[in-house]
This record gives C-alpha cells, sequence and structure tokens, in this order.
C-alpha cells in the first residue's frame, strides 16, 4: 500500500534521460520512479532489534502492536502538517491546538451520549465514538479555516513570524479551550463493551486500540487515494514539489492550500481524539505531549514527504513503546536520538522532497 | 566613556534615553525607595528576566533564528547552583563550581543541538530546540534524586549572602543592610555586567556578521562567512548567557524547580518581552521585561477586580478571570508581532529618526 504513496522523488530527470534514449517501447510509458525501501526496512530492523532486549516474545508482540498503534495516529495528526509545509512553505507551530481541540470535543461527546457509551453494546458505541470522531474532525476543521485566514495568510514566506503568530494563536486557542472546558484534567473512559483487552494468540491488544487503527487504517487509505487517485491530489502532490509551475499552469494554489489546511486541521483534530480516547484522559497539555512527536515524525520523515512521516510515525511509536518498557525516564530522549541517527544518516529526512 | 561602556550603541531616542534611565535608577534604588519583600522580588525577577531577554535576543533579534531551548540554559545554570549549593555545602566554592558546571553542561548541549540542527537546516532549529527542551524538561521533573523532581531543591548560600547577616546595626533609608542586600547589589551588577557584555557582542564586527545573516542568509554566505559556524557559535553564547541569569536567579530565590525555570511559560514570557520590547535592539529587553514582569505582578490583581465586574457573563468572566491571563499574553503577543513589529524600542527610535529628520529640513531650508 505504501508504494502506492510513491511520490515523484528520485532523480526524474535522469529516469526520462534513461527512458527516452533506452528502447523503443519505454518511450511512451511514463518513467517509473523506484520506491525506496530503505527505510521501511529500518521499521522492520527496530522492531526486530527491541525483540532480544525486551525478553519475552508476547510482550514484545504486545508492545510492536502497540507502538504500530500509536505511530498510526501520530501520523494521521502529523500528516496534515507535512503538506501543509510541503504545499507552502508554512511552519504551523499552532497544530497542537486542533489536537487539543479533537481530543475535548470527543470528552464533551462521550459526555453527551453516556446513555450509549454505558450500554455493553459495541454498535452504541462504536456509534458514539464516530460521532466523537466526526464531530471533532468538522469542529478542527472548521478552526482551521479560521486559523488559515487570521494567523496564517498574514505573514506568508516569513518564517520568522510565522513560527512566532502561529505560536501566539495556538496559546490564545488553548486558553479559550481551557476556559470553555475548564483548566482541569477531564476523564475519558472507554465505552463499556471496548474495555479491556482481547488475547489475539499471546498477544494482549486493547480493544480501543484496534478500533483506532482500524480508523487510522481506513483514514490512511482515503488519504492515499485522494492523494495518488485524484485531480486534488495530484495537484497537492505537483505543489509539493514545484508550487510556481502549479500555479504558472492555471490552479489557484492558494485556495488548494487552504482546503489541504482544513482538511490537515481536521485530521489534526482526528489524531487528537483518537489520543484522547488512548490515554483515557484529555489535559489542556495534550496538544503539546503530541506536538513534540509530531515535529520529532515530519523532520524524520522528510517535511513535505507523506511516506516520509508515515514511516517516521510507525519508528517513534514503537521506539516510544519499547523504551517506555525498558527504560521510561528516557523515553523522549529515545526518540530524539532516533531523529538525530535518521538525520547524520539522510541529512534531509527519511524521503526528501527534491524542490525543498 | 560612557559610550564605550556602551559599545556606541546608544538609544537614539530622548524618550526612551529618558524610559531606560528610569528603570535602571528604579532598580538600584529599589530597596530604599520601595520597602517591602515583594517590591524588592520584582525588582529581582526584572534584573533576571532583562538579562535572559537579552541573551535571546541575540539569537532572536540579531541572528534571526528561534529557539525554544533558551528556558532549558535558564534552568541548567539554576540548577547548577541548586545542586551544588545542596550537594556540597553552601560555600563560594561550591557556587563556583556549580556555575562552571552549569556552564560546560550548557556549552556542551548548545553546541551539539546548534551545529546539529543548523547544519541540517535552520527552520529545524525552532522545531528541534522545542522537542529537546520539553524532553529535558520531562527528565528533570523525573530525575528527583539529583533535582529533586517537582518539589525541586531549596538551599541556603553562604554566610554572607543570608539575610540573618547584619552590616548595619541600623536600617539605611528603610532598608536594613544586610545579607539580602548583598545579595540584590550582587544580582544587579553581575546582570548590569552581562547586558554591557551583550551589547558589546552585537555591536562587534561579529554581530554584524549575524544582522547580516538575519537579512539574508544566502548572500552572506556568498560574501563568504560560513553562516553555520557563525550561527552556533551565536546559540552557543546565548545559551551561556542565559545559564548565567539561571545562576543569578537561583542566587535570588534560593530555590529553583521545574516551574520557576524550565516551563515554557517563562520561554512564552521571554519570547513576548523580546517581540514586545523590541527585536534587535538590546534595549528592547530592558524595557520589555521591567513592563511584562510588572504587569505580571500587579495586574493580576486588575483582573481580579474585572472578573468580579463580568461575574454574570458566562463565557467572558472565565476568560478576564487572572488563571486565563496567558490568553491575554498570547493575543498581544499575536497582535505586537502584526502591527509592532519593531517592538517599544524599535518605535521610539523611528519617531525619533522622523523628528530629526524634520528638524534638519527646516535648517536647510532656513539656511537658504
Amino acid at each position: 500500500m505504501s508504494e502506492a504513496v510513491s511520490e515523484v522523488v528520485s532523480e526524474p530527470a535522469i529516469a526520462t534521460a534513461s527512458a527516452s534514449s533506452g528502447d523503443a517501447t519505454a518511450t511512451h510509458a511514463i518513467p517509473r520512479t523506484r520506491f525506496d525501501a530503505l527505510p521501511l526496512l529500518l521499521v522492520a530492523v527496530l522492531a526486530l532489534a527491541a525483540w532480544p532486549l525486551v525478553g519475552s516474545s508476547s510482550t514484545w508482540l504486545t508492545l510492536t502492536a502497540a507502538g504500530l498503534a500509536m505511530g498510526m495516529i501520530v501520523f494521521i495528526a502529523a500528516s496534515g502538517l507535512t503538506l501543509v509545509f510541503g504545499l507552502m512553505d508554512v511552519l504551523n507551530f499552532g497544530h497542537s491546538l486542533f489536537i487539543a481541540l479533537g481530543a475535548y470535543v470527543t470528552a464533551s461527546v462521550f459526555a453527551a451520549l453516556a446513555t450509549w457509551t454505558s450500554m455493553p453494546s459495541i454498535a452504541l458505541n462504536l456509534g458514539a465514538i464516530g460521532v466523537a470522531v466526526l464531530a471533532s474532525m468538522a469542529l478542527a476543521g472548521a478552526v482551521g479555516l479560521g486559523f488559515e485566514r487570521v494567523i496564517v495568510r498574514p505573514v506568508y514566506g516569513q518564517h520568522l513570524k510565522q513560527i512566532l503568530v502561529t505560536l501566539g494563536g495556538a496559546i490564545v486557542g488553548e486558553e479559550l479551550i481551557k476556559a470553555v472546558w475548564g483548566p482541569q484534567q477531564i476523564a475519558l473512559p472507554p465505552p463499556e463493551a471496548l474495555r479491556g483487552s482481547v488475547l489475539i494468540g499471546e498477544v494482549v491488544v486493547d480493544k480501543l486500540r484496534l478500533v483506532s487503527v482500524a480508523i487510522g487504517v481506513v483514514v490512511l487509505v482515503a488519504l492515499v487515494w485522494t492523494l495518488n487517485r485524484t485531480k486534488i491530489g495530484l495537484l497537492i502532490r505537483a505543489g509539493v514539489q514545484d508550487r510556481e509551475m502549479v500555479e504558472s499552469l492555471g490552479y489557484r494554489i492558494r485556495r488548494l492550500f487552504v482546503g489541504v489546511f482544513a482538511a490537515g486541521s481536521a485530521l489534526a483534530g482526528l489524531g487528537g481524539s483518537l489520543w484522547g480516547m488512548n490515554q483515557q484522559i484529555v489535559v489542556p497539555q495534550i496538544g503539546a505531549q503530541v506536538n513534540v512527536l509530531i515535529f520529532i515524525v515530519i523532520i524524520m520523515g522528510g517535511l513535505g514527504s507523506t511516506v516520509g512521516c508515515l514511516v517516521g510515525a510507525l519508528l517513534v511509536g514503537l521506539m516510544t513503546n519499547y523504551v517506555g518498557f525498558l527504560a521510561p525516564k528516557l523515553t523522549m530522549f529515545s526518540s530524539i536520538g532516533l531523529m538525530v541517527a535518521v538525520l547524520l544518516w539522510r541529512p534531509r529526512g527519511l524521503y526528501p522532497v527534491t524542490s525543498r | 566613556m560612557l559610550r564605550r561602556l556602551l559599545s556606541h550603541d546608544l538609544p537614539r531616542s530622548r524618550v526612551l534615553t529618558v524610559v531606560l534611565i528610569g528603570i535602571v535608577l528604579g532598580l538600584a534604588l529599589t530597596p530604599f525607595i520601595f520597602p517591602g519583600t515583594r517590591a524588592l522580588n520584582v525588582a529581582a525577577k526584572v534584573i533576571v528576566f532583562i538579562v535572559l531577554a537579552a541573551s535571546f535576543d541575540l539569537l532572536l533579534g540579531y541572528t534571526g533564528i528561534v529557539s525554544f531551548a533558551h528556558t532549558m540554559f535558564f534552568g541548567i545554570g539554576a540548577y547548577g547552583i541548586a545542586i551544588a549549593a545542596t550537594r556540597l555545602g553552601p560555600t563560594w566554592p561550591a557556587l563556583a563550581i556549580g556555575t562552571a558546571a552549569a556552564l560546560a553542561t550548557s556549552l556542551v548541549l548548545s553546541l551539539l543541538i546548534g551545529l546539529f540542527s543548523l547544519r541540517v537546516r535552520a527552520i529545524f532549529f525552532a522545531m528541534i530546540t522545542l522537542a529537546v527542551a520539553s524532553a529535558f524538561l520531562t527528565f528533570a521533573s523525573q530525575l528527583s534524586d539529583v533535582t529533586g523532581g517537582e518539589d525541586g531543591l531549596t538551599f541556603q548560600l553562604p554566610e554572607a549572602l543570608r539575610s540573618g547577616t547584619q552590616y548595619a546595626a541600623e536600617p539605611f533609608l528603610g532598608a536594613s543592610i544586610d545579607g539580602r542586600l548583598l545579595t540584590y547589589y550582587l544580582v544587579f551588577i553581575a546582570a548590569l555586567v552581562l547586558v554591557l557584555a551583550l551589547l558589546r557582542i552585537v555591536n562587534s564586527p561579529f554581530g554584524r556578521v549575524l544582522q547580516a545573516i538575519r537579512e539574508n542568509d544566502f548572500r552572506a554566505e556568498a560574501i563568504g562567512y560560513r553562516i553555520v559556524v557563525y550561527r552556533t557559535i551565536a546559540s552557543v553564547a546565548s545559551a551561556l548567557f542565559a545559564t548565567l541569569a539561571g545562576v543569578l536567579l537561583a542566587l535570588w530565590l534560593r530555590y529553583n524547580g521545574p516551574e520557576t525555570t524550565l516551563s515554557f511559560e517563562i520561554m512564552l514570557d521571554v519570547l513576548l518581552i523580546v517581540v514586545i520590547g523590541g527585536m534587535g535592539t538590546v534595549y528592547g529587553a530592558v524595557v520589555g521585561s521591567a513592563l511584562l514582569v510588572l504587569a505580571q505582578n500587579y495586574l493580576q490583581d486588575v483582573m481580579k477586580l474585572g472578573a468580579g465586574a463580568f461575574e454574570n457573563v458566562p463565557l467572558l468572566s472565565r476568560i478576564v478571570s487572572p488563571e486565563r491571563w496567558l490568553f491575554w499574553l498570547g493575543l498581544l503577543f499575536v497582535l505586537s508581532v502584526y502591527w509592532f513589529p519593531n517592538g517599544v524600542v524599535g518605535r521610539l527610535r523611528q519617531r525619533a529618526a522622523a523628528w530629526r529628520a524634520a528638524v534638519a529640513d527646516r535648517a536647510s531650508v532656513k539656511a537658504r
């Protein structure tokens, strides 16, 4: 599946040259770029390297499953940010706001649908989760639209001001969240039928995690499909490669960007919603907590690259879970260490975007 | 003499000169004009924040890079003193060792972060420093054997700096001449020296290169300056000054914990001080710190009144409440980045320059 996400990353010019000078059959086929599988291999290497360290196989499998689930959620939350950067060179430090918003909306929806969540019926519980997820995405997307208009638009092309202003906007937003929902933490107990975990073979997997992974896979497929099989996706990928060229072909990249920003915010809301459900508690700092992971992930993946973002998120998810089990105090530093190692290997990230 | 002390970087605005002299004199005479511990505490906080913000300005205002790890170095300085004083006892050598160890730690850390992230890409710096700083905050709160965890460390200073040590039998102008007063002036003079040193740095040829990099890094590289080296040196220097600010804070508070030095709120305060005061002018840090710390300490009382007035309006009363102080800071921050990018100092200088131009105009008309 991840092959389908393949961005035109590696030497397109060379590929075209060899195609035109090569045999006649190759001339009318669009040259396919080779997919770089090494980073994916890195995920497997990391997982295998942790096996002997963790010791017991069933624990290792449980941790791996949890790590992949976490990576999925982080990827959902981070995908918008990396596209926003890739498309418009906008460094959005306010992304954490949408994550927090998603988590809080979920808490409110769960409280409002208490009759649904307290029933031991899977259908009603999933219904409540569905409503919560959709409400989070809708609100986060709407706020994202406003955020783009008020905060981001006046400072296009000025990185320093972007960092400062989006950060300020996030602070104001988070304080508003505290004013509306209160500064104290809110418990977010999972719905009745989704509590506890199931045993798959020897592996203990949280039921709620299964649900969030399922949602994550649906979103991932939708995202990959949109990016690779639709006109809009084509424009987005082209815009990431070369914004000016897309503009000069007559497309309004601004409008496209606003859409991507809103969609990215909605995805961040979804990520926050899932994150909150899995943590079973919502605190005002939730956005900032996830935001740090997201920054690590998108730098590691290569700013602007969607595949890189996915691989980076999986790496960070696995790393966090293994180290959290082996040496809990070093959890945060391990992710940073991983990023440092990756950047030493590939200074521009796992999947560098050519024009940047 | 004064020109040399200020490294020929004069305020260049009459109003600004008056304000600066007012702040410096006010801080120097606080123990005698405003009696009471609260005023003295506020003044000491202003002094420490002037150093902290001025050192951040070297990075943000002069080099044009955003770091979120500035409070980390601030915290390292404060923890250096706190840990040394608790482990080695309240002696002068212990304080010296603590300061030296903190400076060394900051040097190594900032060098690593700088070389690593600035070499890759300058805009990574903001994100990487944010990640490192938050990891450091968690680490410091979890390492409770050394840092005292969330509770922090309370410690004693050497005999000469304790409030029990009296130097004069009679209070002078309402202030008792004791070790506490000595500590205050120690902090004051150290801060003065540090700020003057920062002025010296930003007005040296090195500082000029930094400004060139801020304006156009590509061109600066083309002229032949290794921008990675310059940016890294700037970030290391700024980290060292922040460490010293942390040392001063720990000396004054005789306490350090994650909330006092490492928290993200302090980082925001510093950002706000530099932006409101005026980026790329060391004087901005002075004006901004005085404004922000005073507002923080006295405006919250006003906000309490405001919250009382809006008690019946549902959401508004909660926004006006003193706990939502950060909301107003954030709003002010965004607005000042938009409409006030040069800050107070920049605005005052612009006005003064316009006024001087007008005067010169009139003079030339008369001459004709």
